[in-house]
C-alpha cells in the first residue's frame, strides 16, 4: 500500500493567496498529502475554509492547527476549553516547566513543541515523556532549524534533539516531524526529510513513520472526534431517528 | 573482495538563479562533509558525473550503503554560491542506464 505523507506545520500566510496557492501547488508536487497550517485563535471560520478550497483544488487535505504559547498552567487549561473543538491539531509550544508538564498530561494536546536552542529551555526530559506516554501528546520536531542553523549552534541542536528523541522512543511518545518552513525553496519532499531526521537516531522505517503515520493518526483521532457521530472512544451513533 | 554496490541518483536543482557546475560541486561536498565530516565522505564514494547547467539536473553516483546520508546531506543544502537553492531526488536506480531511461 501506498504511504501517505504529512507535513503538519507549514508557515503559511493565510492572508495571501496567491503565495499560498503557489506553495500549495509545490507541496502537492512533492508529494504530501495532507498539510497543517497554523491559524491564529482569533482566525474566522470562514478563511479556514477558503484556505480549504484552495488546498483541495491543489489536492491537498487540510489540517486547522493552532499553536498555542501559555505562559502558565491556568492561561493553558482556558485556552484548550476554548479552542479544542475549533482545531484538528494543537499544538503548545513549551516555554517553561510548568506549561510543559500540563500540556504532556492534558488529553486535548496533540503535540508538544520546543522552541528553544537553550539546554535549560527545553523540557522534554523523562518525566515530561513519562507524562505523555500517559496521554495523546506527541513530539514535534522542526526541521527548519536544521536547514538554517549552521557549525556549533546546529551541532547542539543535533544533540539536543538525539536525546529526547531517544528518551520519547523509550516511553513509546510518538514523534512527528514537521517541515516548520513557509518558503518554496526550504520545503523537502517527505523522504528527503525522513532522511534527514535518521540524524536524530530513527531507523529507516521509523524516519518514514513520523513524517506519514504518526501525524496522519493524530488529525485522523481528532477528526473522528469532532465529527458529529462521536460520543466516547469506540463508541459512535450510526443512526438517530424514529425507527431505531 | 566484496563487490561495492552503487546507486545512481537523478537530482534536480531548484534555485532562482544560475548554478554552474563547479559551485553545484563545492555545495554537495561541503554538505556531506559538514554533516558527517571527511571521513564519512570518504565512505560514500560519491561522483558527480553530469550536471546540467540549462535543464539544473545532476546525476551522481554513491554506495548503496550510504544512501540514506547522502540523501540527508542533500536535503540540507539551503544555499548555493550564497543564493537560496534546493536540491531535489528525482530518482535512484542500479544502473546508469535504467537511470537515463527513467529521467528522459
Amino acid at each position: 500500500m501506498k504511504r501517505e505523507f504529512a507535513d503538519l506545520h507549514l508557515c503559511l500566510n493565510t492572508r495571501n493567496s496567491t503565495a499560498a496557492q503557489g506553495v500549495m501547488l509545490k507541496v502537492a508536487a512533492l508529494g504530501y498529502d495532507l498539510v497543517g497550517i497554523p491559524f491564529t485563535p482569533e482566525t474566522p471560520e470562514t478563511e479556514i475554509s477558503n484556505f480549504r478550497k484552495i488546498c483541495k483544488d491543489a489536492k491537498v487535505d487540510l489540517a486547522s492547527r493552532v499553536d498555542l504559547v501559555p505562559k502558565t498552567r491556568n492561561q493553558l487549561i482556558r485556552l484548550l476549553a476554548k479552542l479544542r473543538r475549533r482545531f484538528e491539531v494543537i499544538c503548545v509550544i513549551c516555554e517553561n516547566k510548568e506549561v510543559a508538564r500540563q500540556a504532556a498530561k492534558d488529553r486535548r494536546v496533540d503535540m508538544l513543541s520546543f522552541h528553544s536552542l537553550e539546554y535549560k529551555g527545553r523540557f522534554f526530559d523523562w518525566a515530561e515523556a513519562e507524562l505523555a506516554s500517559s496521554g495523546t501528546a506527541s513530539l514535534e520536531v522542526d526541521v527548519k532549524p536544521l536547514l538554517l542553523l549552521e557549525g556549533p549552534t546546529r551541532v547542539r541542536l543535533l544533540s539536543y534533539l538525539r536525546r529526547e528523541v531517544s528518551i520519547a522512543m523509550s516511553f513509546r511518545v510518538p514523534i512527528v516531524v514537521s517541515s516548520g518552513v513557509g518558503t518554496e525553496l526550504l520545503l523537502r519532499k517527505p523522504r528527503e526529510l525522513a532522511a534527514l531526521v535518521s540524524l536524530l537516531g530513527f531507523n529507516e522505517t521509523s524516519a518514514l513513520d513520523v513524517v506519514s503515520t504518526n501525524p496522519i493518526a493524530i488529525v485522523t483521532r481528532n477528526r473522528q472526534k469532532l465529527s458529529r457521530d462521536f460520543v466516547a472512544p469506540g463508541i459512535r451513533v450510526i443512526k438517530e431517528g424514529g425507527d431505531c | 573482495m566484496k563487490r561495492v554496490k552503487r546507486r545512481y541518483l537523478a537530482l534536480q536543482l531548484e534555485s532562482n538563479s544560475s548554478v554552474t557546475s563547479r559551485e553545484f560541486s563545492d555545495a554537495v561536498w561541503n554538505a556531506i562533509t559538514r554533516l558527517y565530516g571527511e571521513y564519512g565522505a570518504s565512505q560514500m564514494g560519491l561522483t558527480i558525473l553530469d550536471y546540467h547547467e540549462e535543464k539544473k539536473t545532476a546525476l551522481i553516483r554513491v554506495s548503496l550503503a550510504t544512501l540514506q546520508q547522502v540523501r540527508a546531506s542533500l536535503a540540507s543544502i539551503t544555499k548555493i554560491a550564497g543564493k537560496e537553492a534546493a536540491i531535489h531526488l528525482m530518482s535512484i536506480s542500479g544502473t546508469i542506464k535504467s537511470l537515463r531511461e527513467k529521467t528522459n
